[in-house]
């Protein structure tokens, strides 16, 4: 991929993931979030990983942000803007933000690797479903079937959440 | 010309921003979204060393994927139970406001 592209799609990526932290609205952030996890998967798909590049737009672009921007829109939730904000309480967490960052930066920095560029690929038809999916079945059996059984528990789990009263 | 470390960095910056919003907002939906930026970013890097390390014959290392595949799955679950929660605590104390609900504070 072209450096200008992945700055672009980095760019993006990283312009509407502060604004998902800015905007004082929820329904402004949900939706920054979408463009912010379709920069993401263009970086995906830049990294010749299309499966999950297309399964990060189709889960989380599609289902989990639909499932976010119905809670935000049952909830109603205006009163958020008319809250003030707490200086020190923001100044503090921006000061340990940014902490967290230069430690990210000075490993990375350290890592011999990480100033070496990609190497190519044996051949530029990847295959990847087809790989990913032969090992989700095979090397990966157990986990893929616990994984579902986590998900059956956490349909239950919904659905008990949302009853009326519990008992 | 990109390298691993643009990719690394890039990743680190993602979290960052997840980590803040965590840290700086107070309501508890836009907490929960910072926490999908975090667990995409973690995705990012673990993307971006599957396809620096190539196998024997040349391809991408897709056990990584395999593991990308997996969180993704996680926080899909997670982020159903996690709404529902945020909706009972709704109905319970009509707030979703962090500083609202202290019962358990020391």
């Amino acid at each position: 991929m072209s450096p200008i592209l992945f700055w672009l799609f980095a760019f993006v990526m990283l312009i509407f993931g502060a604004a998902v932290v800015i905007n004082r609205n929820p329904i402004a952030s949900a939706l920054s979030l979408v463009i912010c996890f379709m920069g993401l998967s263009a970086l995906f798909m830049s990294l010749d990983a299309f499966f999950i590049g297309i399964i990060q737009v189709l889960v989380y672009a599609g289902a989990v942000m639909v499932l976010f921007l119905f809670i935000i829109m049952l909830l109603d939730l205006r009163a958020e803007e008319r809250r003030k904000i707490n200086l020190v309480a923001v100044v503090g967490g921006a000061a340990v933000a940014l902490a967290l960052f230069v430690q990210i930066y000075s490993v990375v920095g350290q890592l011999s690797a990480a100033n070496k560029p990609f190497p190519a690929l044996a051949s530029p038809k990847t295959d990847d479903v087809h790989s990913v999916g032969l090992l989700l079945f095979t090397n990966y059996n157990l986990p893929f079937q616990i994984i579902g059984v986590l998900v059956l528990v956490a349909t239950i789990g919904v659905i008990v959440l949302s009853k009326r009263e519990l008992r | 010309m990109v390298t691993l470390g643009h990719y690394l960095i890039v990743s680190g910056l993602l979290f960052t921003i997840g980590f803040a919003g965590v840290l700086l907002r107070r309501n508890i939906i836009i907490i929960f979204m910072s926490l999908e930026l975090m667990l995409n970013a973690a995705n990012l890097s673990l993307v971006a060393f599957s396809r620096f390390r190539l196998t024997a014959a040349g391809m991408p290392d897709y056990n990584a994927q395999v593991f990308v595949f997996f969180i993704i799955t996680v926080a899909a679950a997670e982020v159903a139970v996690g709404l529902a929660i945020i909706v009972a605590l709704y109905r319970a104390r009509q707030t979703t406001h962090v500083e609202d609900v202290c019962s358990l504070k020391f």
